[in-house]
């Protein structure tokens, strides 16, 4: 595949105090791993947790058009990996 | 490595997915049924158990029981027979905080066996068989060819562990206990951890250690919620730490915090700098009259620690207040009818504010965080404003370690010099040392031992929200941008 994966941290406040303060490391280590075929990014908050009660379900991942809900390293690696096949 | 990095994350998300559940009751029509309904809006009927529970009804459970320490009330002394509902009524009714900020949640606590060492399967029942040998208590045997440890014998010493050439004895580790530098918490013949509070110092490492997350602060949110609501003016005390841990400037935290509902915020950086030049003076005194050494005394955990365990370091430790006491006293000055709040990175600065009557209340950086959530406050699209007294540059680096060492330094005439000595996080060892010098009355390494709870100062409490290194870089911005405290006293004194 030649088109870059893009990996999209959400940095909102819901997002960052359920966990994604920790998710903050992909930033550095994703490119380190990956190079150029992979773009990542803080953004601002993704409107995903003010649905009803999603905010537990945060903090909030997009990898390409896929969510990651409760994402964890581990888990966006992973998506990313799935991606790059 | 950082406490916070180590923290279990998913006790992390619970704990604070509990918070907003019980602010956003609080706020609702109806707070007394809207915490009842917690746990089972968290599991409903059919909802998958997860996979670490037996259940879904000893789940719900225990959610009940975090339910109850995020109301503010100990775990281990509420009876299982009142509603969730009953507590809600009481801690609304309620005038001050318990006396101590932590709890046990013995039901979550069971998972995890007593430490003992242990014999794997590894063992290949060796000819030479040193840990027979070695074992001064007689404790091991073979047995079908095997090790085997006998529990009423074994004193847990760990030698066998040592000369075992395969590694096939391992020790069990309880992480409460390990994580205990003063041997506070234990498991009971139960085998549920209890705090012994007679010991504990309330620097929070049980809870940040525990991977069942069974140690829980005890809440004081409702409390500050409650006098919000009657209309109070609640000012906020915003410890340097707080800084690091939201993803927003340090200009938009003060908007972010008014839109809680708070009258107005100070940094205690503020009361820091205080702390900064009497501490100073004090050191400059000290080594005058011919002392050894001195060690610092911001960090609340570290007091207890003294107060409870090393008396005899009494006499070495600075006699300067701390900069919540000197941001408190100012706030109370400039506002006699305020309810004050302090924004906190640990527990144990619950424990000092009991003894302080012009701190009201302390919140950590999670309730804060659970707060803004339930609020759906985006702290990065805040507008900014200034702190009517803004704070130097050294005050606002005290939450990082060798900050407090650093800025009384900066202070210290040339024919007086600082050595300074970190004591980076208390640890089992960190406190054997801190004996020494006390019992010695002198300290090989240094005459000024700066001496933190947490590895890495307050940027690493156990109740921090971000990670600790874009943490520090956040604080190392607001500090570079910041006044010197040297150009600050110069300007008073003009």
């Amino acid at each position: 595949m030649s088109e870059k994966v893009s990996v999209k941290v959400c940095l909102g406040t819901t997002c960052f105090v359920m966990g994604s303060s920790n998710l903050q490391e992909l930033i550095d280590t994703v490119p380190k791993k990956y190079g150029d075929k992979v773009e990542v990014s803080g953004v601002p908050c993704l409107g995903l947790c003010s649905i009803d009660w999603e905010f537990s379900k945060a903090p909030y991942v997009k990898v390409n058009d896929e969510v990651i809900k409760e994402a964890t390293v581990e888990k966006v690696l992973k998506a990313i990996d799935e991606k790059l096949k | 490595m950082a406490m916070n990095t180590s923290t279990p994350k998913q006790t992390s998300h619970l704990k604070r997915e509990i918070l907003v559940r019980v602010i956003k009751a609080y706020l609702s029509d109806n707070f007394e049924e809207n915490t009842r309904l917690i746990p089972f809006a968290m599991r409903p009927k059919n909802s998958d158990v997860p996979n670490y529970r037996c259940c879904i009804f000893k789940e719900r459970a225990i959610l009940r029981d975090r339910t109850i320490a995020g109301l503010g009330f100990s775990i281990e002394e509420t009876d299982d027979s009142i509603l969730l509902s009953d507590l809600a009524q009481k801690a609304e009714k309620r005038d001050t905080p318990e006396e101590h900020p932590l709890t046990v949640l013995t039901t979550a606590c069971k998972g995890c066996v007593p430490s003992r060492i242990y014999v794997t399967d590894l063992c290949q029942g060796c000819v030479a068989r040193p840990c027979v040998n070695t074992c001064k208590f007689g404790a091991i045997s073979i047995q079908n060819g095997k090790s085997v440890i006998d529990p009423e014998k074994c004193k847990n010493c760990g030698m066998c562990v040592q000369v075992c050439p395969y590694q096939a004895i391992q020790k069990i580790i309880v992480p409460c206990e390990s994580a205990c530098p003063v041997g506070a918490i234990a498991k009971d013949e139960n085998g549920h951890a209890r705090i012994d509070f007679d010991k504990c110092i309330s620097c929070g490492k049980c809870a940040s250690a525990c991977p069942f997350g069974a140690v829980h602060e005890k809440s004081q949110i409702i409390d500050v919620l409650k006098n919000i609501k009657h209309g109070k003016k609640v000012i906020a005390m915003v410890a340097p730490a707080m800084f690091g841990q939201l993803p927003c400037k340090p200009q938009q935290l003060k908007e972010a915090i008014m839109k809680l509902g708070f009258s107005d915020v100070y940094e205690v950086a503020q009361g820091a700098d205080v702390t900064t030049q009497t501490e100073a003076h004090e050191f400059v005194e000290r080594l005058e009259k011919g002392e050894e050494f001195m060690t610092t005394s911001c960090c609340a955990g570290y007091n207890e620690l003294v107060d409870k365990h090393i008396p005899e370091m009494k006499p070495f430790r600075s006699d300067t207040k701390t900069p919540m006491y000197y941001t408190a006293e100012i706030v109370k000055k400039e506002n006699p009818d305020a309810i004050t709040v302090f924004f906190s990175p640990c527990v144990a600065k619950k424990r000092e504010a009991l003894n302080n009557p012009n701190v009201d209340y302390v919140l950590n950086y999670e309730e804060i965080g659970a707060w803004m959530i339930a609020l759906g406050i985006q702290v990065a699209e805040c507008g900014e404003s200034k702190f009517k007294t803004e704070a130097s540059a050294e005050g606002r680096n005290y939450c990082v370690t060798g900050g407090v060492a650093k800025a009384v330094e900066t202070l210290l005439p040339e024919e007086i010099p600082a050595h300074v000595v970190l004591v980076d996080g208390l640890t089992k060892q960190s406190v054997r040392d801190l004996k020494k010098y006390a019992k010695n009355g002198m300290c090989e390494l240094g005459n000024l031992i700066e001496v933190m709870a947490c590895t890495g100062g307050c940027l690493g409490g156990n109740s921090t929200v971000n990670a600790m290194k874009p943490a520090l870089k956040q604080v190392s911005a607001y500090v570079s941008e910041s006044k010197s405290i040297k150009e600050q006293v110069e300007e008073t004194a003009k």
